[in-house]
C-alpha cells in the first residue's frame, strides 16, 4: 500500500510530539494502540475490518483531518489527536449520534458498559445541547428467544454486521437505506427468521458498542460500580500500556 | 418522525399485495446477468421495471440465484431512489423537483397531474396505473419544469400541457405515444432531439464546433501510449466534473500500475443540480466521448470500459446502445480496434438508479460493482485499485470529449486557449432567470458579466456557480472569472433575480444533500439534518443572532470530519451566502427577548396531542370562546 517505506521493519511519526514506530500497512490507529495512545473510536473495533463511519477518531495528520482508523500511518509524518479543536470534532459527533436515535441512559441496561455514553464522558460532553433531537420512531425486535434487538439506541457503527460476516461467517446484519434512514437491519423478516445464535460473536457483548443487541435473561446483572466503564475511562487500558 | 418510513409505505396500503413474481422470470433475469452479483443493480432495475416493486420474496430469489444474502440485496434495492420495496405504479410520473422547477411553476404543473390522476404526491393509485413523485434535478434546468414518465421526458411544462398530458395517460395513452404518435418508427437520435431541446446558444471551438470523425483516435493509433499521456499532460487538461484533477496525471498513475486488467469508466452520473452540459454531449456527440474514451484505454492498457449513464438519462440509453454497436461494425470497437493487433477495447453502459452520490467516484465504483453507492475509504484511489480492485481510470463526459479533441489538434492548439492554469474550452450550462438558458462553450476566464451579458441575464442579484456545492455570489462579485483558481465550476450557472427568496433557495439546496447523502458516515447523515432544520428556523422567524454562529460552527464540523466530497461541500450554500449575502439572515434574526433561546417550539410540540385529544390546549391556546 505504501511503496515508498523502506522495508518491512518499521518507521517512526509522531502523535502530539511522542514518536511512534509502525510498520507497512498499518493504520495510524493501530500503530497508536500499540503505542499505548489512545485515539478515541466507535465503529472500529480489534478484529473487525475497519469501516471509518462514525469520524470520532478523526486525527490531523500532516495538517489534513483524517479518520485514523483507515489512514494509512506514513514514516515522518505528524499527527495531532488530542488538541482542543479535534476533541470538539469528536464531541459533535458523539452528540450527533445521541441526537439521531433515541438514548435514554437511565433506564437503559449498558449503561455503565456503553462505549456511547463513556465517550461522551471521556470527552466531556456536559454542556447544554444545541442539537435538535430527531426522535426517530423504531421498532424493537423480540422475536428472537435468547436475543432482543432495540434499534432506538443502535448508532450506525456496523461492527455487528462485520463480526456476523467475517467472524460468523454468517451475515445476519447489514445496512439499509439511505441517507437520515440509512440502518443496520437484519437478513429476515425478523430476527427470528435468521440463523442468528447467541453464542455468535456478532451477539457478544463486546461487539455492539451501545445497548442495541440485548442478550436476554442478562440485563442489570453487574452491580453499579463494577460495570466496564466504573472503572476508568474509555481508552484507559491502551493508555495504561504507556505508564 | 425524521426516520419514519418514507410515502413509499403508504402506497403499499393503497395499492395492496402485488402478486409474486414468478420464479423463472428472476431466474431468466438473473441468467442474462450471469447470475453475476457484480451486476445488481441491472438485475434490480429490470425487475423494477417490469414488476413495479422489489418484494421481499423476490430479493430472497435474486440472492439465491446471485449468491449473497437477501439483507445484501436490500441494502443495493432501498438504497436507490428508483428502486422499490412496495408497488409503484405501471407509469410513473417523476416531476422535476428543481429550485428552478419551483420558480418556473412546478405547483401549478404539480396541481395538474394531481387533479387529473386523482392522487398526490407521493402516492400510488388504489388499480397501480400512476404513481405520481417529485425527485430531484432531472438536468433539464434550461427547459423547466420538466418531467419523467416512465422512460420518456416531458419538458417546458405549462399547467395546460400537463393536464392534456395527463388526461392522455388516464385515456390509455402510452407515455412513448405522447412524444409522438409514431414513436416506435423514429430513430434513437429522432427521440432524444424530439424529447429534449440542446439549446446550445454559442458553439465553441473544441467541442461543439465541426467535428471531424475519429480524427484523434487515428492520431492516437499512431502513437505510444506514452506520447497520448505526455499530449494530455502538455495540453493542461484538467478534469471537467467538478474536482479539476489533471486529466494527463491521472492517466499516468493508472498506467504505471501493473496489474491484470486495467478500466475506463466514463461519469455520466451529472446530478449536480443545474449541470446539463454531459446531457447534450451524450446527445450531440456521442461518437467523440467513445472515441475519448478509446483513446484513455490505449493510454492505460484498458480492455474494458463502463459509460455510467444516470437513471435519470434513460432517455438515451438506446441512442448511446446504437453508437456502440455502430463503432464495433467499424471496427473501433472491440477487438483489434482500427486492425491493429492488441488493441482490444470494448463499454458496457451501466445505467444508475436515482442517486446523486453515484457521481463521486468511489460511489460510481462502488454502483458499477453491483453494490449501494457508497464512497469507498481513500487510500486506494481507484487510479491503483478501482472497479473490482482493478486500477481504474473515471473521467467526466467532457473529459474525455476534450482528450479526443487534443489528439487530433495538438496539445498546443487547446493548451493556448483559456487562461495559465485553467487551458481550452469549457462548456457552462446556464439556467435560472434569464432570456437565453442552456449551453455556452466559451474558453476559461470569462467574467460572470460576460456571462450574464450572453445569457441575457444582467439583472441577477444572485448566482450560483457550481451547482449547490458551489458558491453562491451577489452582485458586487459578478466581475470575477470563471477558472479554476476563481470561480471553480463542472458548469452549472444558476441565474436568480432580485425577487427569489434566497433563504428559500438555501432551504432547498439543503434538502437536496440530506435526501442526496449515502448516510454512511455520521457528520453528513445527522449533521445536514441538523443545518436544515437551522435554514428552518431562519424562515419561520425564529432563529436569533446566535444561531448564526450555530450554522457556523456545525458546517465546519462536517466539513471537517465528513468522508467524501459531498459532506465536505454541503454546507457551501449556507457559507457562501452568509459571507455574500449576510443581511439575508440578520434580518429575519432577533434577539430573544428573555435570553432564552427558542430551540423548544411548544406549538409544533403539542400539535400531534392536540389532534389525538381534538382539542385546544388549556396552558397554551388562548380560548377563543371568550
Ligand atoms: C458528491 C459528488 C458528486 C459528483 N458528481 C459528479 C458527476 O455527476 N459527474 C462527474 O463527472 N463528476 C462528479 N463528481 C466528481 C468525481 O468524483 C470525479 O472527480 C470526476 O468524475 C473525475 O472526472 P474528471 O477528472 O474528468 O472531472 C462528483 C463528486 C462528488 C463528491
Ligand atoms: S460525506 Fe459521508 S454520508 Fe455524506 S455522502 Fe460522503 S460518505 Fe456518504
Ligand atoms: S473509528 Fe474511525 S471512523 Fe469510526
Amino acid at each position: 500500500m505504501s511503496p515508498d517505506q523502506k522495508n518491512e521493519a518499521g518507521f517512526t511519526f509522531t502523535i502530539d510530539g511522542v514518536e511512534v514506530t509502525a510498520r507497512a500497512g498499518q493504520t495510524i490507529l493501530e500503530a497508536a494502540d500499540e503505542a499505548g495512545i489512545y485515539i478515541p473510536r466507535l465503529c472500529d473495533h480489534e478484529g473487525l475490518r475497519h469501516q471509518g463511519s462514525c469520524r470520532v477518531c478523526t486525527v490531523k495528520a500532516g495538517g489534513r483531518s483524517v479518520a485514523a482508523c483507515t489512514q494509512p500511518a506514513e514514516a515522518g509524518q505528524t499527527v495531532e489527536n488530542e488538541t482542543a479543536h479535534l476533541t470538539k470534532m469528536r464531541r459533535d459527533l458523539v452528540e450527533m449520534l445521541f441526537h439521531e436515535g433515541n438514548h435514554l441512559c437511565p433506564i437503559c441496561e449498558a449503561s455503565g458498559n456503553c462505549e456511547l455514553q463513556a465517550m461522551a464522558y471521556r470527552l466531556d460532553m456536559t454542556d447544554a445541547t444545541r442539537f435538535p433531537y430527531l426522535e426517530p420512531c423504531r421498532a424493537v425486535d423480540a422475536t428472537h428467544p435468547d436475543i432482543a434487538l432495540d434499534t432506538n439506541r443502535c448508532i450506525s457503527c456496523g461492527r455487528c454486521i462485520r463480526a456476523s460476516q467475517d467472524v460468523d461467517g454468517k451475515g445476519v446484519f447489514g445496512y439499509v437505506g439511505r441517507g437520515i434512514h440509512r440502518r443496520v437491519a437484519v437478513n429476515g423478516d425478523n430476527l427470528a427468521d435468521t440463523d442468528a445464535e447467541v453464542t455468535d460473536h456478532a451477539i457478544s457483548s463486546e461487539v455492539c458498542p451501545v445497548g442495541c443487541i440485548i442478550r436476554k435473561r442478562v440485563g442489570f446483572a453487574t452491580p453499579i460500580g463494577e460495570r466496564k466503564f466504573d472503572k476508568g475511562l474509555i481508552g484507559h487500558e491502551i493508555e495504561e500500556k504507556r505508564k | 418522525m425524521e426516520n419514519g418510513q418514507s410515502s413509499v409505505s403508504r402506497d403499499a396500503a393503497s395499492t395492496g399485495e402485488v402478486s409474486a413474481v414468478p420464479a423463472a422470470d428472476i431466474t431468466a433475469i438473473c441468467a442474462a446477468f450471469d447470475n453475476d452479483s457484480h451486476r445488481m443493480l441491472d438485475i434490480l432495475r429490470t425487475v423494477q421495471d417490469r414488476f413495479r416493486c422489489i418484494a421481499p420474496s423476490t430479493m430472497d430469489a435474486i440472492a439465491a440465484q446471485t449468491g449473497l444474502t437477501r439483507i445484501e440485496v436490500e441494502g443495493v434495492a432501498s438504497f436507490y431512489s428508483f428502486l422499490s420495496l412496495t408497488p409503484r405504479g405501471r407509469v410513473t410520473i417523476r416531476l422535476c423537483d428543481d429550485i428552478v422547477d419551483r420558480f418556473t411553476g412546478l405547483a401549478d404543473v404539480t396541481a395538474a397531474f394531481e387533479d387529473v390522476l386523482g392522487i398526490g404526491i407521493g402516492e400510488t393509485s388504489a388499480d397501480g396505473a400512476f404513481s405520481l413523485e417529485y425527485t430531484p434535478c432531472i438536468g433539464m434546468c434550461d427547459q423547466a419544469p420538466a418531467a419523467m414518465i416512465n422512460d420518456v421526458l416531458l419538458v417546458g411544462l405549462t399547467p395546460q400541457s400537463a393536464r392534456s398530458a395527463a388526461e392522455a395517460l388516464m385515456a390509455g395513452k402510452t407515455p412513448e405515444h405522447l412524444i409522438s404518435d409514431r414513436f416506435d418508427e423514429l430513430s434513437p437520435q429522432e427521440r432524444a432531439n424530439r424529447m429534449v431541446e440542446n439549446n446550445i446558444r454559442h458553439a465553441g471551438e473544441v467541442l461543439l464546433g465541426p467535428v471531424p470523425a475519429d480524427a484523434g483516435l487515428a492520431k492516437a493509433v499512431e502513437m505510444a501510449p506514452a506520447q497520448i499521456i505526455t499530449a494530455i499532460e502538455d495540453s493542461g487538461l484538467r478534469g471537467c466534473g467538478g474536482a479539476g484533477f489533471t486529466t494527463g496525471r491521472k492517466w499516468r498513475f493508472a498506467a504505471a500500475e501493473t496489474a491484470e486488467k486495467h478500466y475506463v469508466i466514463c461519469n455520466a452520473d451529472e446530478g449536480e443540480p443545474g449541470t446539463f452540459k454531459d446531457r447534450v454531449l451524450l446527445t450531440e456527440r456521442p461518437h467523440l466521448l467513445i472515441e475519448g474514451m478509446t483513446i484513455a484505454a490505449r493510454a492505460v492498457g484498458a480492455r474494458e470500459g463502463i459509460l455510467y449513464l444516470r437513471g435519470e438519462y434513460v432517455y438515451l440509453r438506446p441512442l448511446l446502445e446504437e453508437v456502440l454497436e455502430q463503432r464495433r461494425r467499424r471496427g473501433l470497437l472491440g477487438e483489434s480496434i482500427l486492425g491493429i493487433e492488441g488493441f482490444d477495447f470494448d463499454i458496457r453502459l451501466q445505467l444508475g438508479a436515482g442517486a446523486y452520490i453515484c457521481g463521486e467516484e468511489g460511489a460510481l465504483i462502488s454502483s458499477c460493482e453491483g453494490l449501494p453507492g457508497e464512497p469507498k475509504t481513500r487510500p486506494p484511489f481507484p487510479v491503483n485499485r478501482g472497479y473490482l480492485g482493478f486500477p481504474t481510470v473515471v473521467n467526466n463526459v467532457e473529459t474525455f470529449c476534450h482528450a479526443a479533441r487534443i489528439l487530433d489538434r495538438g496539445a498546443g492548439w487547446f493548451h493556448a486557449m483559456g487562461t495559465e492554469g485553467s487551458h481550452g474550452t469549457k462548456l457552462f450550462s446556464i439556467c435560472g432567470d434569464c432570456l437565453n438558458p442552456g449551453i455556452y462553450e466559451l474558453p476559461y476566464g470569462h467574467s460572470v458579466w460576460d456571462i450574464l451579458e450572453m445569457a441575457s441575464g444582467q439583472e441577477a442579484a444572485a448566482v450560483q456557480i457550481g451547482g449547490p456545492s458551489g458558491t453562491m455570489i451577489a452582485r458586487d462579485s459578478f466581475d470575477r472569472k470563471l477558472t479554476f483558481d476563481d470561480l471553480a465550476t463542472g458548469g452549472a450557472i444558476i441565474i436568480f433575480n432580485g425577487d427569489r427568496n434566497i433563504l428559500e433557495i438555501v432551504e432547498y439546496y439543503m434538502s437536496f444533500f440530506v435526501h442526496e447523502s449515502c448516510g454512511y458516515c455520521t457528520p453528513c447523515r445527522v449533521g445536514n439534518v441538523f443545518l436544515q432544520k437551522a435554514i428552518a428556523k431562519f424562515r419561520k422567524g425564529l432563529a436569533n443572532p446566535d444561531d448564526i454562529d450555530y450554522l457556523k460552527d456545525l458546517s465546519a464540523t462536517i466539513i471537517e470530519t465528513s468522508r467524501c466530497g459531498l459532506g465536505m461541500t454541503s454546507p457551501n450554500p449556507i457559507l457562501s451566502t452568509l459571507q455574500n449575502f449576510p443581511l439575508v439572515y440578520s434580518a429575519v434574526s432577533k434577539p430573544s427577548k428573555d435570553g432564552i433561546r427558542d430551540t423548544f417550539d411548544i406549538q409544533s410540540a403539542i400539535d400531534s396531542a392536540r389532534k389525538i385529544a381534538k382539542r385546544r390546549s388549556y396552558l397554551y391556546d388562548r380560548d377563543f370562546t371568550k
